[in-house]
């Protein structure tokens, strides 16, 4: 019920959270699903953030990860194959009041919704986007990604996929107005938050790729990674994100990189010698299109009524 | 506004080799880009003002720059005036004037004209350079007398060249002035029409349109020796001139819609055209989606956060809209989706009206999705309707469909000033808090009814899902759940059934014959029916509005006729031949949706042409029906002629 101010005052605060404000349903998740992670650390920045529950929406696709709507204690949108993005824009569009999430997965966003992901992009509306790859289509069981690697076995490609992965970092990087790109894995939980919580707090549409672990289908793609940390390169930067020391040190590679120099983070999601996480890109000077859309919205019913005559009479004989 | 009950305009030439006629339909054809629909649009404009009936519809090419002189390439306007209230484009064209020959064929193999039409022909091509363009100038003349048009050659450009280098930039508003003249127009309201089109051009643009405006109707003054006066109706209201698209967009506004997303789309574009020129008077906004499925989603977004939203598309993007439409079904999520139908399948007609989505807008999306369906039968209507489909979806919790065509997207016609009022909005957004132990769907068990809990509202927090869902919108696949859900959804329409009026029926409630449409064919077919009744026919005829769910009393009022058609702009198989007579073919749309709702044997008349249907058309059928049932009416009175025609010259 208290919360301390910057200046040490007491600030009493009518309402207070807790984590447990912010639980849903049971997650239903298979054990050792990165997914677990995600939702923690979503409701931990909720948490820490006091997000109001009911101004707090998370709108999702379909896939195992786009049940993640329901195991949270908010407002939520679990509707159409690849179309979690058009309808958090909408959302969005005269409602900038609302604290907006997106989970998405791989299948979802990179392949039947991918046309929505750029555009959403170029929207560039204030939402976290946390796209759930898992190089497979988990829910329906096992068919190939655009993400899957060559040479994956899927129920659709039993004699391993064929075609090159897309990198969805690599491609948002690519999509005009984009002002926030960050990687980071399920398996780290303190960059894992830490990246979420930039994502959250940052003005504009922000498109998290997390690398999750599907024990069910995939469960040795990431293992090497999680299991030998010098596969990794940290990126921190003081306008990134800086990890306590203790998580850092675990990291035999590290780079500092600008968030603002986009050609070097176009460079960095193109490595495949090294997979980098952090915050590839942050520009918070782009355009947003809330900007636009939420123009009017202030207007009486008065003055609609008399906007309304006014264009009656433009039509008038 | 013009008052006045005389016979002609105070202000109106007279002449008094004048005809009276209760109405005309004038026709300016040309190659596109010549001016002519805005020499059409200002002509029924001041018809409409001096209190003529009228409706005027574009001729639209398919292709944007056609080549010059094509007969594909017929662009133009047709003005139907009468001394009563016009609701249709009508049959054959009186009165066309033509800057070629070959753009006047385009029409001819339309139906658009008759024995007797008087053609003004500009003349210029008899002296063209080309041999060929020469040739086929007098073969077109030739064959036009041959057809019984009255020809008139006159030298239009050349009479223009006096006041203007560019004729065919100015021949429109010489043209203009010639009709004034021709129907006695007013030219001091003429002139100032003009004043007011070219209001952004300045002053030496609108005096030059004047000019030619007046040397047009001293051209017509000199070289015709008829003229014709349609007599004014009372006007005592105020009226507006618009087409249903600009009805529909100023519908959404009226209905407080606060955001309108679309994808561009033919013929319904033209209404996002208008309102995102427009909507920011009343604070709304319009998205351009990056495709029709964002658009539907987009607008769902908006909605589902509380906020008014509707999505405009004509068929192709209905169909890519469908799923998300079975989500707000499924979702309950208020919506309205307007469908400005045009020619399918596939691209099909786009440019051409025709009733073909009704099947699709009920059962477009798999599985069992029901939602409001409603057809706008009349400009007016495409305004009302979206207030009507507004309020439907809030109090209902349901997407609503309206359905609108290419016919009543670009028909042009005065109606009466709707008053805008306060109830008409969208209410503000419910930020109270949620009543504690009401779940998301507290359906109500007679009436599938739930209030719906909105993002910022305290302790309604849900997850709406397209899944299979309890009333606490908790994802469930067990058989009791899924029924009470459907059962629900389904129970909503009942609902609104129950609030619904039977049709009212045009013409006597007992008969031989009832003719049943939806949609804009409306006024063709009561004017068909009104000629039949006038020989003596017991005809009467009926326009569903609501037909999802369906307008009650349908089947009483059925039983009271031998014989019931559906009358519709869309494919059916013919009724005989091929192999037809072993196995029923295909009904129209509301012909099967009738015959399964109402338990009768429909009969039906269903075209699909690209055209709108004509009133001359539709009554050819009836009396084809009269006839077949054995039946004949009063001895028909002979038509009056509609042109006076010995002061015609050939
Ligand atoms: S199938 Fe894979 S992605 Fe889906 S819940 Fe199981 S582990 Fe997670």
């Amino acid at each position: 019920m208290f919360g301390l101010k910057k200046d040490w005052s007491l600030d009493v605060l009518p309402r207070y959270f807790t984590l447990e404000d912010y639980e849903g349903a049971i997650a239903r998740w298979c054990p050792g699903c990165g997914d677990h992670a995600v939702l923690a650390a979503v409701q931990r920045i909720c948490r820490d953030e006091q997000l109001l529950p009911e101004k707090t929406i998370i709108v999702s696709g379909i896939g195992c990860s786009s049940r993640f709507p329901h195991y949270m204690k908010t407002y939520g949108f679990h509707g159409l194959h690849g179309r979690a993005l058009p309808v958090a824009c909408g959302v969005k569009a005269r409602r900038p009041d609302l604290h907006v999430w997106v989970a998405t997965g791989d299948g979802d966003c990179c392949s039947i919704g991918a046309g929505h992901w750029l555009h959403a992009v170029r929207y560039n509306m204030d939402m976290t986007v946390m796209l759930f790859d898992n190089n497979i289509y988990g829910l329906t069981k096992a068919q190939t990604s655009p993400t899957s690697r060559p040479g994956q076995r899927t129920n659709t490609h039993p004699f391993g996929a064929w075609l090159p992965p897309l990198n969805p970092t690599l491609a948002t990087l690519g999509f005009t107005n984009v002002s926030f790109v960050a990687k980071t894995v399920d398996w780290n939980p303190v960059h894992l938050h830490a990246t979420l919580d930039a994502a959250f707090k940052h003005k504009g549409f922000s498109f998290v790729h997390i690398h999750q672990r599907c024990p069910q289908y995939t469960a040795k793609i990431y293992e090497a990674m999680q299991q030998d940390p010098s596969t990794i390169l940290l990126l921190n930067h003081e306008n990134g994100i800086q990890l306590d020391p203790a998580v850092a040190g675990m990291y035999e590679h590290q780079m500092a990189h600008d968030p603002l120099n986009h050609n070097e983070a176009v460079a960095l999601a193109g490595r495949e010698d090294l997979l980098p996480i952090g915050i590839f890109f942050q520009n918070e000077s782009r355009p947003r299109y809330e900007q636009v859309t939420t123009i009017g919205m202030e207007m009486t019913t008065e003055e609609r009524i008399a906007g309304l005559n006014r264009e009656l009479d433009r039509f008038a004989i | 506004m013009a008052k006045q009950d005389g016979n002609s305009h105070p202000g109106a030439p007279r002449d008094e080799h004048s005809t009276m006629v209760h109405e005309h339909i004038v026709e300016i054809v040309s190659d596109s880009g010549e001016g002519a629909q805005k020499c059409g649009v200002t002509f029924g404009t001041v018809s409409a003002k001096m209190g003529n009936g009228a409706w005027t519809v574009e001729i639209i090419p398919a292709e944007i720059k056609p080549p010059s002189r094509s007969r594909d390439g017929a662009s133009g306007i047709r003005i139907r005036l009468g001394d009563h209230e016009i609701t249709n484009m009508g049959d054959a064209a009186d009165l066309v004037v033509a800057f070629n020959e070959q753009v006047l064929y385009g029409r001819i193999g339309q139906g658009a004209y008759h024995e007797g039409t008087v053609v003004l022909l500009e003349n210029k091509w008899a002296n063209d350079p080309s041999p060929q363009i020469r040739q086929a100038y007098a073969d077109g003349v030739a064959d036009f007398h041959d057809r019984g048009f009255v020809v008139h050659e006159l030298a239009m450009e050349e009479a223009c060249l006096a006041h203007t280098e560019n004729p065919k930039l100015g021949k429109n508003m010489f043209v203009l002035g010639m009709l004034c003249w021709i129907y006695q127009r007013d030219v001091e309201m003429t002139l100032g029409e003009i004043a007011a089109i070219f209001s952004k051009k300045g002053e030496q643009v609108i005096s030059l349109n004047q000019k030619l405006m007046q040397a047009g109707v001293e051209f017509a003054r000199e070289r015709l020796t008829y003229c014709f006066n349609v007599p004014c109706m009372d006007v005592d209201h105020e009226l507006l001139v618009m087409n249903g698209n600009q009805a529909v967009g100023l519908g959404v506004m009226a209905a407080g819609i606060e955001m309108v997303s679309m994808y561009p789309i033919t013929p319904a574009t033209s209404a996002s055209h208008y309102l995102a020129a427009s909507i920011q008077s009343v604070g709304g906004f319009v998205h351009q989606a990056e495709d029709e499925i964002a658009a539907v989603g987009f607008a769902i977004g908006c909605s589902y956060a509380g906020k008014t939203a509707c999505t405009i598309t004509s068929g192709p993007g209905l169909a890519l809209k469908m799923e998300f439409i079975g989500l707000a079904v499924m979702g309950e999520i208020p919506l309205v989706i307007v469908d400005v139908q045009r020619g399918g399948p596939s691209t099909g007609l786009p440019t051409k009206p025709e009733q073909g989505d009704l099947m699709a807008a009920m059962y477009g999306s798999p599985g069992d999705s029901p939602k409001p369906i409603i057809a706008a039968a009349t400009i007016e209507e495409c305004f009302h309707l979206i207030i009507t489909a507004r309020t439907i979806a809030e109090a209902f919790r349901t997407p609503v469909i309206v359905l609108t065509d290419a016919g009543l997207a670009t028909g042009v016609q005065p109606i009466p000033r709707p008053e805008p009022c306060e109830e008409w909005l969208a209410p503000p957004v419910d930020q109270s808090p949620w009543k504690q132990g009401v779940p998301p769907y507290d359906w109500d068990e007679e009436t599938g009814l739930s209030p719906r809990p909105i993002p910022g509202q305290r302790g309604g927090e849900y997850v709406l899902t397209g899944l299979a869902h309890t009333g606490q919108s908790k994802v469930a696949y067990d058989p009791a759940s899924n029924i009470k859900g459907l059962e629900m959804r389904s129970r909503k329409l009942a609902a609104l059934r129950a609030t619904l009026k039977p049709p009212k029926i045009h013409g006597d409630d007992e008969g031989d014959l009832i003719v049943v449409g939806w949609g804009s064919t409306l006024g063709s077919i009561e004017e068909a029916v009104d000629r039949a009744r006038a020989d003596g026919y017991r005809v009467s005829s009926l326009h569903i509005r609501f037909l999802w769910p369906l307008e009650p009393g349908l089947r009483d009022i059925f039983m009271r006729f031998d014989k019931v058609m559906t009358i519709e702009l869309n494919y059916s198989d013919p009724q005989h031949g091929l192999m037809m007579e072993t196995q029923p073919g295909r009904p129209p749309h509301l012909a099967l949706m009738l015959r399964g709702r109402t338990r009768r044997d429909i009969d039906y008349w269903s075209i699909c042409q690209g055209l709108p249907l004509r009133p001359g058309q539709i009554h050819e059928v009836i009396m084809d029906r009269l006839h077949g049932m054995g039946l004949t009416g009063n001895e028909p009175q002979p038509v009056e002629a509609a042109m006076g025609s010995e002061s015609c010259s050939g």
